[in-house]
């Protein structure tokens, strides 16, 4: 039986009056990849932030290996995750290079990050040549590597992705997602937030339906890929 | 480090040049105005907030220093310490209710704060002599001892902002919630950006009031803290040598016209709009004046 390394037991997340999470509960296992797939407005990112800290969960606790995680942000980071939020967000006046330091805040001032640097460059060779560019100078899909990258700099025991295919040629997506499975074999768990549900579901182990705030449906990722409804709503496919 | 060899040398030449006694006070002007225009500067280029204030924290330098100086008999080098010190801890105390604001919220708190310490100072007849003004300080800015201020504050400064800290205070001000992310506790982030600055006021403070003598409220009004900021912007938001280039210009420029006084202003405003208009980046942009120098030289060969 594998670990549950992060745990989300009952989540609600309040707007003023309106309940963006009435009750989300998701288990994350050790080396798992799951995604949480939903139509717009459904609390996907909402879940995100409430993991991270950056949003105030009204109910429900959030636990990493057994213990609870912290509600602020900075802290969490320094537990283990990592988010590499939703529209990229990369510093663009500053370079590649100096993006992939800022990753590694978290870490000890003295650590070897040579090591660190090769293996996000093994993943996405294109940003070694990109090094001393700015980051506001690449392309949609290098500032998404590049988001990645910086997400990993801090050595997370769970990587979690908002929306890593917004706006990004099929082909880039593709490349993306092989990056991620390989991220994932070398022992980075790997919470994937997404609306390209086909994408989300061929990459992941299981996945979970969220609608309007609350849990549709949740199972193996290749059952819900055969699943009827699921076609017809999130794949666009008729049954 | 060639940075550091380079401000060095700077600072003899500022220190050591012969010079008349109005250059020198030229001299000291500049440096004064350059430990205030960098507090500035980490504040407003590097972490983002825009202060329209900060004389406020000159003026507690200024006058914890003349104070601790004629009434106490305190040796200048503590008592200019000292004066640094007041405007960090009054900065700290503010900083918590108010880094809550941000953009332009903060900017519009900081005229408030600022105006109401000058009103204190001008009110608190007792203690501060108020509009009068707080005569006889000891001359003891001399040329060398504030060349030598502002080279060792230079060097602390670019030195602090290649840190873990620089990046920290440019990461918070390009993506506050993409920083939280990284791990950052922007509004820890934030106190240190406003700490450090204050620190910086406040010592240009203590060293004007050791130049001129006599302080007054007066001399630390909005239009003081207005022109700080200016001058930053002048240089380049996010560009420290820009912010040592633009003061040490301007408080050239302004002295040149000092035969037509009453035009001065009309120049100095003429000024700020040429530059905004031909390089609203500021003089420098971003970027510091030896980025600038090695893309020229990668350039031409």
């Amino acid at each position: 039986m594998p670990k549950i390394l992060l745990e989300a037991q009952d989540i609600h997340v309040n707007y003023g009056a309106i309940q963006a999470l009435a009750g989300f509960s998701l288990k994350l296992m050790e080396n798992e990849i799951v995604s949480v797939i939903g139509a717009n407005g459904a609390g996907k990112s909402t879940f995100m932030n409430a993991l991270m800290g950056m949003v105030k969960v009204s109910k429900g606790d959030i636990f990493l290996d057994g213990y609870p995680l912290s509600s602020k942000n900075y802290k969490v980071v320094r537990s283990g995750l990592a988010l590499v939020p939703e529209g990229r967000r990369v510093f663009a006046p500053l370079t590649v290079e100096e993006n992939l330091r800022i990753g590694a805040f978290t870490r000890k001032e003295t650590a070897d990050l040579q090591e660190d640097y090769d293996w996000v460059f093994s993943l996405f060779p294109i940003l070694k040549e990109r090094l001393n560019q700015y980051a506001g100078t690449l392309s949609g899909g290098e500032q998404q590597m590049l988001a990645i990258a910086r997400a990993l700099m801090a050595r997370p025991r769970v990587l979690l992705l908002d929306e890593p295919s917004l706006g990004l040629a099929p082909i880039i997506i593709r490349e993306i997602f092989r990056e991620l499975k390989r991220v994932n074999e070398q022992g980075v768990s790997i919470l994937l937030v997404e609306q390209n549900a086909r994408q989300a579901l061929l990459l992941s182990h299981r996945a979970y339906v969220l609608q309007t705030g609350r849990l549709l449906k949740e199972g193996l990722s290749k059952d819900l890929l055969e699943d009827k409804d699921i076609k017809a709503a999130y794949l666009g496919q008729s049954a | 480090m060639k940075r550091t060899l380079i401000l060095i040398l700077i600072g003899f030449a500022l220190a050591l040049w012969p010079l008349g006694g109005y250059q020198e006070g030229i001299v000291i002007l500049m440096c004064i105005n350059c430990i205030a225009a960098m507090g500035v500067s980490i504040l407003t280029g590097f972490t983002g907030i825009f202060t329209l204030g900060h004389a406020a924290y000159m003026a507690l330098g200024a006058y914890t220093t003349a104070i601790l100086t004629v009434r106490y008999g305190v040796h200048w080098f503590p008592a200019v310490i000292a004066g640094g010190l007041m405007a960090v801890i009054i900065a700290w105390l503010i900083g918590i209710p108010t880094l809550k604001l941000t953009g332009d919220y903060y900017a519009i708190a900081s005229i408030g704060l600022g105006e109401a310490i000058r009103l204190i100072l001008e009110n608190w007849q007792s203690f501060t002599r108020g509009a009068r003004g707080f005569p006889g300080i000891d001359p003891y800015t001399t040329r060398t001892m504030a060349v030598v201020i502002f080279i060792v504050l230079a060097i602390l400064m670019f030195n602090l902002l290649d840190s873990r800290l620089g990046r920290e205070l440019r990461a918070s001000r390009d993506d506050g919630t993409a920083a939280s992310l990284m791990g950052f506790n922007t509004p820890r982030t934030r106190m240190k950006a406003l700490v450090i600055s204050a620190f910086f006021c406040g010592i240009a403070g203590s060293l004007l009031g050791g130049y001129m003598s006599f302080i007054q409220p007066s001399m630390f009004d909005m239009m003081k803290s207005t022109e700080l900021t200016a001058v930053v912007v002048f240089g380049g938001l996010g560009s420290m040598s820009g912010t040592i280039l633009g003061s040490a210009a301007i408080t050239l420029i302004m002295e040149y016209f000092r035969d037509i006084s009453q035009y001065r202003m009309l120049i100095y405003g003429l000024l700020l709009v040429v530059i905004m208009v031909f390089r609203p980046e500021g003089l420098l942009g971003s970027h510091e004046v030896w980025e600038l120098l090695r893309w020229r030289r990668k350039n031409n060969a």
